[in-house]
C-alpha cells in the first residue's frame, strides 16, 4: 500500500508545498529560486504524470476523505480511470514545460522579480490537478477557482501595459461567468434532484446515483457545457482566448493552452458520462455542432493573424472544437446505444487531448523561444530564424506538422480515428443524421487543409526565406533547457504517432467505463504495428510501416544520387533573373492568407485600405503606399459589446441608490429591518 | 501459381518509375495531335529527368536543409504512395499501411514540404506558388472526403483493396453514387494534379504559376526528383481512380497469369484516361485564381449529391 | 428487360434530374440554361417512359412524348427566341454568391428526403424512392426563382417546378389521369406565351429585364 497512485500524487502535492514553503527563504537569491523553485516542479509534474498513468493502467479508483473544508462538508478525493488520464495530460505537458521554465524564466532576471512568477506558477499546476482529482462539487469549484486565479496572476505578470491588464481582466470575467454556470449546474445535479434536506448530496457518488428527470438532465447538462465552454474556449465563449494567452509568459500560455482547457473538457467527460449517464441523441449532435462550428472558425481566425502568439491561442480554439466533435459523436453512438461506435469516438476525442497537450505546449514552447530571441510577436518582423536557431525550428516544424494532422505524427492519428468515426455514422438510425453527420466531415476536412496552410504560413514566415527585421547578428538560439523541453515534448508527439495501438491499449479501460465498449482487441488485430479500429478490412493504417518505408526510400535515393561526387554550387537567388532581391519583396504573413482571406471573408468584419502616398505624379507610377488592414471579430460587435453596454446601463441605474447623503443610507437600513420584521 | 506478394510489389513500383513518366508523354502526345501539331517522342519526359541528372545542383545561398530535404521527401512519399494503391494486384504487403485517408494525408505531408521549400528561398515567387497551392488544397480537402465517403459507403470501407474487391464484385455501372463520386474526382484531380484549368503545368508566367512557382529555384538531381515525382503523382491519381471506380481487372491475388493480364489492362485504362484528360485540357481554359472557389465547389456539390443518392436511392 | 434493371434504370434518372436541378440554380450563363432545362426535360421523359413500363400505365407513354416534345424542343425554342429577340446579354446575376446557393440547395434535399420518409415507408411502388428526388426538384426551381434576378430565369425556375410536379406524381402515384397531364400542357403553353407577351411590355418600359427595376413601382412615401 505504501506506492499506490494516490500516495505518488500526494507526494507531488508535498513537493509543490515544498517549493512554496521554501520561496520565502530564496527569494534574494532569484537565479537560485529559479533552478531550485522549477526543478522541484519538474518533479512534482512528473510524480503526477506517474501516478496518471498507473491509475488508468491498473484500473484502479481510490477515494479518500480529506478533513479539510468546512464542517459537515469535508473535501473528497477520487482517483479513478478518467482523472488518471487527464492526471498523466497534466503532469506529462507540465513535466516538459517545467524543464523548459528553467531556461525561459531566466529571460526574466534583473527585468522584474521572478518570485511571484514562480509561485502563482506551482499554485496553477496544484489547482489543475486539484480539479481533476475532486469528488465533490464543493471541492472542484474550490480548485476551479484556484487555477482561475493563479491564471489570471500569471496572465497579469506583466502587467505595464494596458493591453495585458485589459486581457487580463476580460479572462477573469469570462472566467467567472463560467464558474457561475458551473455552480448552478451542480446545483441542479445535487439539489433540485435529491432535494435540499442534506448536505450529501453535494459528492460525486451521489450526484451519480440520483435519479434524473429528463427536463432537470438537459438544464443541468446545458448550464455546465456553457459553464465548461467558457472555460474551453468554444465559439461563441472564446474571445478572451486570443487575448489572455499571448501576453502571458509563454512557459504559462504552454499550460494554459495545452492543458487548462483540457480541464474543461474534463468536465464536461465527467458530468456527461459519469455523473448523467444517460441522455438523448440531440445532445451529442448540440456539441457536435459546437465543435464543428469551433474548429471552422477558430481556423480561420488563426489565418488572419501575424501575431505568433495569437495564431497559437486561436488554433487552440480551433483543436478544442475537434475535440469536442470526437465527444459529440460518442455521446450520439451512446445514446442510440452502440457501445462500439462510441467507444472509437471518445478514444479518438480523448486521444486528440493528449496530443494537443504535446503539441501545443511544444509550439507555445518554441514562440517562446523565439520571443526570447527576437523580443518580438510580430511575424512580419520574422523570417529566416532557421540559421540563427536550427534546434529551435526542428522542434517548431514537429509541432507544425503535428498540429497540421500529417502523418508519422500523432495529430494526423487522433484525426484519423475521428474521420473513421465520421465514416462509421451511416450505422445509426436515423436518417436526418445519416445525411448531416457526412457534411461535419467535410468541414473536418476543411479544417485541416486549412491549419496545414496556416502552419505553412506561420514557420515559413518565422523561420525561413530572409530576416525582415532589423536585429540582424544579436539572436541567439535558445538555452540548453528549454531546447530538452521541446526536445521532450517533440519525441512525445512522434511516439504518439508511431504507437498507436499501445496508446489505445492504455485508453480502453477507460472507454469501456464511459460509454461500455473496448475497441483495443479489435485496434490492433494485425499487430502492434497496423492500426485497425474497426476490423481490418475497415480500415488499417500503419504508422510505423510508412515511416520506415519512406524513410527508406529517401535514405536509399540519397546514396545512390550521391555515390557520384556532383558538385553542389552556392549562387546568389536566381529568382527569374531580379537582380536586387530585397528581404521586403517576399511574402509576408498577411500575403500568403490573402486568397483564403478573399474565400472566407464574408465570416469577419474586414476593411481594408490602400492609400497613395504621397500623391505621385502618375497613378501608374506610385511613390509609397499606405496600406491599412483591420480584421475584426465579429462576434466582439454581436454578442459582447450589446452585453457590455447593457451591463453598463444597468449599473447606472442602480447607481441612482448611491446618493451620497447619510440620511438616505439611514433610510435604507430602517426600511429593511421594517419589512424583515413584518414578514418574518 | 501464385507469386510472393513482395514480388509483385517490387514490381508494381518499378511499373510506377518507369511507366509514369511515360503517361505524361503520352498526354503531351495527344494534346499535341489534338492542337494540330507535331508531338514530341512518347520517351521525351524520360530523356528530360535523365538530362537533369547528370547536371550539377545549383543552390541559393541562403537555401535550408528544408530546401535539400524536399525532393527526397516527395519522391519517397510517391514511391511508397505507388506500394499502397492496388494497381497490380489487390494483396500487397503494403495495402494495410493506409487507407484511403491516410493515402490523401501523405499527399499533403509532401505539398507542405514543397510550400516551405518554396518559402525557404525568400522570393516573391515562391511565397505566392506557396499561397496559392494551399489555398487550393485547402478547398480541396472537404471535395476529396465527400468522394472518398460517398464510394466508402458502396465499398463498405476505406481500405483500398477492400473498396476495389467489393465494386468489382457489384453492378457499380448503374450506381448513381458511385457516377457522381467520379465526377467529382475527376475534378478534384485535375485540381491536385495541377492541371487546365486549375494551373497550367507548362507555363512559367508568374501569374498562371502555382506548382511551378514553389519548384522554380530547384536544379539538377533535385529537379529531377521533383519532376519525377509530380509525374509519379499524376499517376497515382489516375491508378487512385482505377481502383476505386474501375477495377475489374485487377488480380484478386498473386496468380502469375492473372498478374501478366493485368499489365496491358493497365496500360489500356491509362491510355483512355489519358485521352480523357487531354480532351478536357483542351477543351477548357485555365480559370482565375478565385473562380476556382467555385470549381471545387461544384466538385464538392458533385460528391455530396452521390453520397445523398446513396442514401435516397439505393 | 427486367424490373430490375429498369427500376436501377430509373434511380439513374432521377439522380440526373437532380444534378440538372443543382445546374440550374448554379450556373451562370442563359444558353447553359436552356440546355440544362432541355436536359431535364429529356431525363423526365425517359424517366415517365419507363415507370409506364413499369407500373404498366401506358397513358404515361404519351405523356412522355408530350414531355418531350413540349419540355425539350417547343419552350425551349420559344425562350431561345425571347432571349435572342431582347437582345438579353448571356450572363445572369444573382442575389447571393454562388457557393451559398450551392450550400442552400443541399440543405433542401436533406430536408425534403426528410420530409418524404413517411410516405417512403407506406408506399409499396417500386419508384417511391425517387419521391424525395421529385420534392427535392420542387425546391430547387423555387430557389432558383427567388436568388435570380432576371425574368427569363425566374420563368425557367417556374417551369423546373412543374417538372419536379410531374416527377413527383409519377412517383407517387404512377402517373396523373391523361386528362389533366393535357390540362397542364396547355396551361404551361399559354403561360409561355403570356410571359412572352409580358416581357416584351417589361423591356420597352424598363428597358431592362432586371426584377430590381421593379421595384421603382412601390409606392413612396
Amino acid at each position: 500500500m505504501l506506492l499506490s497512485p494516490i500516495s505518488i500524487i500526494s507526494s507531488s502535492f508535498a513537493v509543490l508545498l515544498l517549493v512554496l514553503a521554501l520561496t520565502p527563504f530564496l527569494r534574494l537569491n532569484q537565479r537560485l529560486l529559479i533552478n531550485v523553485g522549477f526543478f522541484l516542479a519538474t518533479i512534482a509534474s512528473f510524480f503526477a504524470a506517474v501516478a496518471g498513468f498507473w491509475s488508468l493502467a491498473d484500473g484502479m479508483t481510490t477515494q479518500i476523505i480529506l478533513p479539510i473544508g468546512l464542517p459537515d462538508l469535508p473535501f473528497h478525493l477520487r482517483i479513478d480511470l478518467l482523472s488518471g488520464y487527464f492526471l498523466a495530460v497534466v503532469g506529462l505537458l507540465a513535466f516538459f514545460v517545467s524543464i523548459y521554465s528553467i531556461g525561459y524564466v531566466k529571460g526574466f532576471l534583473g527585468q522584474r522579480s521572478v518570485t511571484h512568477l514562480l509561485v502563482f506558477y506551482v499554485l496553477f499546476l496544484a489547482g489543475m490537478l486539484l480539479v481533476v482529482l475532486a469528488d465533490d462539487a464543493l471541492f472542484f469549484l474550490i480548485a476551479w477557482e484556484m487555477m482561475a486565479a493563479s491564471s489570471y496572476f500569471l496572465v497579469l505578470y506583466e502587467d505595464e501595459r494596458v493591453e495585458n491588464r485589459r486581457a487580463a481582466f476580460l479572462y477573469l470575467v469570462v472566467a467567472h461567468v463560467g464558474a457561475i454556470a458551473i455552480l448552478l449546474s451542480f446545483g441542479v445535479l445535487a439539489g433540485l434532484t435529491t432535494g435540499f434536506s442534506g448536505f450529501q448530496n453535494y459528492t460525486f457518488d451521489a450526484m451519480r446515483a440520483a435519479h434524473l428527470p429528463p427536463e432537470l438532465a438537459t438544464l443541468a447538462f446545458l448550464l455546465a457545457f456553457v459553464g465548461f465552454s467558457a472555460k474551453a474556449g468554444v465559439i461563441p465563449l472564446h474571445i478572451w482566448l486570443p487575448e489572455a494567452h499571448p501576453v502571458a509568459p509563454s512557459n504559462v500560455s504552454a499550460l494554459m493552452s495545452g492543458v487548462m482547457l483540457k480541464t474543461a473538457i474534463y468536465g464536461i467527460v465527467r458530468i456527461v458520462f459519469d455523473l448523467i449517464h444517460t441522455f438523448p441523441w440531440w445532445w451529442g449532435a448540440m456539441v457536435l455542432v459546437f465543435g464543428l462550428v469551433s474548429a471552422v472558425m477558430g481556423v480561420l481566425y488563426a489565418l488572419m493573424q501575424h501575431d505568433l502568439k495569437r495564431l497559437l491561442a486561436y488554433h487552440s480554439v480551433e483543436n478544442i472544437g475537434i475535440i469536442l466533435i470526437g465527444i459529440g459523436l460518442a455521446m450520439i453512438f451512446t445514446s442510440f446505444n452502440m457501445s462500439l461506435l462510441a467507444a472509437l469516438a471518445l478514444i479518438a476525442g480523448l486521444y486528440h487531448t493528449l496530443n494537443h497537450a504535446m503539441f501545443k505546449g511544444l509550439l507555445f514552447m518554441g514562440a517562446g523561444s523565439v520571443l526570447h530571441a527576437t523580443h518580438e510577436r510580430n511575424m512580419e518582423d520574422m523570417g529566416g530564424l532557421i540559421r540563427f536557431m536550427p534546434w529551435t525550428a526542428v522542434f517548431f516544424l514537429i509541432g507544425c506538422i503535428s498540429i497540421s494532422a500529417l502523418p508519422p505524427f500523432n495529430g494526423f492519428v487522433s484525426e484519423w480515428l475521428t474521420y473513421q468515426a465520421f465514416l462509421l455514422s451511416p450505422a445509426l438510425p436515423s436518417p436526418l443524421l445519416n445525411l448531416m453527420i457526412p457534411l461535419g466531415a467535410a468541414l473536418l476536412a476543411l479544417t485541416s487543409a486549412l491549419a496545414a496552410a496556416c502552419f505553412v504560413k506561420a514557420f515559413g514566415v518565422t523561420f525561413l526565406g530572409h530576416h525582415r527585421g532589423h536585429h540582424g547578428g544579436r539572436i541567439h538560439e535558445a538555452k540548453w533547457s528549454m531546447r530538452l523541453g521541446m526536445l521532450l515534448a517533440a519525441l512525445a508527439c512522434f511516439g504518439l504517432g508511431i504507437f498507436p495501438t499501445y496508446m489505445i491499449r492504455w485508453m480502453d479501460p477507460l472507454a469501456e467505463k464511459m460509454v461500455g465498449g473496448k475497441i483495443a482487441a479489435s485496434a490492433s488485430g494485425l499487430g502492434w504495428m497496423w492500426l485497425t479500429p474497426i476490423a481490418a478490412e475497415r480500415a488499417s493504417y500503419s504508422a510505423p510501416l510508412a515511416f520506415i518505408g519512406i524513410l527508406a526510400v529517401v535514405i536509399a535515393t540519397y546514396l545512390l544520387l550521391h555515390a557520384r561526387p556532383g558538385a553542389i554550387h552556392r549562387a546568389p537567388l536566381w529568382d527569374c533573373g531580379f537582380e536586387k532581391v530585397t528581404s521586403r519583396m517576399q511574402y509576408t504573413a498577411t500575403s500568403f492568407a490573402m486568397p483564403l482571406r478573399r474565400i472566407f471573408g464574408f465570416l469577419f468584419s474586414i476593411k481594408e485600405h490602400v492609400r497613395q502616398f504621397p500623391p505621385a505624379p502618375h497613378p501608374a507610377f506610385p511613390d509609397r503606399l499606405h496600406y491599412h488592414l483591420r480584421v475584426r471579430d465579429r462576434f466582439w460587435t454581436w454578442m459582447y459589446q450589446p452585453v457590455i453596454d447593457v451591463s453598463f446601463w444597468l449599473s447606472r441605474r442602480i447607481g441612482r441608490m448611491q446618493q451620497g447623503r447619510i440620511q438616505i443610507y439611514l433610510i435604507y437600513s430602517f426600511v429593511t429591518i421594517l419589512v424583515l420584521l413584518i414578514f418574518t | 501459381m501464385n507469386i510472393d506478394p513482395f514480388i509483385v510489389e517490387v514490381f508494381q513500383v518499378a511499373v510506377l518509375l518507369i511507366v509514369a513518366p511515360l503517361f505524361t508523354g503520352w498526354i503531351k502526345m495527344l494534346k499535341c495531335w489534338f492542337q494540330g501539331r507535331t508531338s514530341p517522342s512518347l520517351f521525351q519526359p524520360w530523356r528530360d529527368i535523365l538530362k537533369l541528372f547528370t547536371k550539377d545542383v545549383t543552390l541559393a545561398e541562403n537555401a535550408s536543409w528544408i530546401f535539400r530535404f524536399t525532393p527526397y521527401l516527395v519522391f519517397g512519399v510517391s514511391v511508397i504512395a505507388g506500394g499502397i494503391i492496388p494497381v497490380l494486384s489487390m494483396d500487397l504487403p503494403l495495402s494495410a499501411t493506409a487507407d484511403v485517408i491516410a493515402l490523401v494525408a501523405l499527399f499533403s505531408i509532401a505539398r507542405f514540404f514543397t510550400a516551405l521549400a518554396g518559402m525557404d528561398i525568400g522570393t516573391a515567387f515562391g511565397g505566392m506558388g506557396a499561397s496559392r497551392e494551399m489555398t487550393i488544397a485547402s478547398l480541396a480537402e472537404p471535395a476529396m472526403l465527400m468522394a472518398v465517403f460517398a464510394v466508402s459507403l458502396v465499398g463498405k470501407s476505406t481500405s483500398l483493396s477492400q473498396m476495389a474487391i467489393v465494386i468489382s464484385q457489384g453492378h457499380s455501372l448503374l450506381r448513381p453514387s458511385l457516377a457522381f463520386a467520379l465526377l467529382a474526382f475527376i475534378l478534384i484531380t485535375l485540381a491536385e494534379t495541377g492541371r487546365i484549368p486549375v494551373d497550367n503545368p507548362a507555363t512559367h508566367l508568374e501569374l498562371t504559376m502555382i506548382h511551378e512557382a514553389m519548384i522554380l529555384e530547384y536544379s539538377g538531381r533535385h529537379l529531377a526528383l521533383i519532376e519525377w515525382a509530380s509525374m509519379m503523382k499524376l499517376f497515382l491519381f489516375a491508378v487512385l481512380g482505377i481502383a476505386s471506380f474501375f477495377p475489374w481487372g485487377i488480380p484478386r491475388n498473386g496468380e502469375l497469369f492473372a498478374v501478366a493480364v493485368a499489365l496491358p489492362v493497365l496500360l489500356f485504362k491509362l491510355a483512355g484516361i489519358g485521352v480523357v484528360l487531354v480532351l478536357i485540357e483542351t477543351g477548357l481554359a485555365k480559370m482565375r485564381i478565385f473562380r476556382i472557389t467555385e470549381f471545387l465547389g461544384s466538385a464538392f456539390l458533385f460528391a455530396t449529391i452521390g453520397m445523398l443518392s446513396y442514401f435516397m436511392l439505393e | 428487360m427486367n424490373v430490375q434493371l429498369a427500376s436501377h434504370l430509373n434511380s439513374l434518372l432521377a439522380s440526373f434530374i437532380l444534378l440538372t436541378a443543382f445546374g440550374l440554380v448554379v450556373q451562370r450563363r442563359m444558353n447553359a440554361l436552356l440546355h440544362l432545362f432541355a436536359w431535364q426535360g429529356f431525363f423526365l421523359a425517359v424517366s415517365t417512359a419507363i415507370v409506364g413500363y413499369l407500373g404498366g400505365a401506358h397513358d404515361l407513354y404519351i405523356s412522355s412524348i408530350l414531355t418531350l416534345a413540349i419540355k425539350v424542343v417547343l419552350l425551349p425554342y420559344i425562350l431561345h427566341r425571347l432571349i435572342v429577340k431582347l437582345k438579353i446579354h448571356k450572363e445572369v446575376e444573382t442575389v447571393v454568391n454562388i457557393p451559398a446557393t450551392m450550400l442552400m440547395g443541399i440543405v433542401l434535399v436533406i430536408f425534403s428526403y426528410h420530409l418524404t420518409a413517411p410516405i417512403r415507408e407506406l408506399s409499396t411502388l417500386v419508384t417511391r424512392s425517387t419521391l424525395a428526388v421529385a420534392l427535392a426538384t420542387v425546391m430547387l426551381g423555387f430557389l432558383m426563382m427567388i436568388t435570380r434576378k432576371h425574368a427569363v430565369t425566374q420563368i425557367i425556375g417556374f417551369l423546373a417546378m412543374e417538372n419536379g410536379l410531374l416527377f413527383a406524381a409519377t412517383s407517387a402515384t404512377y402517373g396523373m389521369p391523361l386528362v389533366v397531364e393535357l390540362g397542364v400542357a396547355l396551361d404551361l403553353l399559354i403561360a409561355a406565351f403570356i410571359f412572352g407577351m409580358f416581357f416584351f411590355h417589361i423591356s420597352t418600359t424598363f428597358d431592362s429585364l432586371d426584377v430590381d427595376q421593379m421595384a421603382r413601382l412601390k409606392e413612396e412615401d
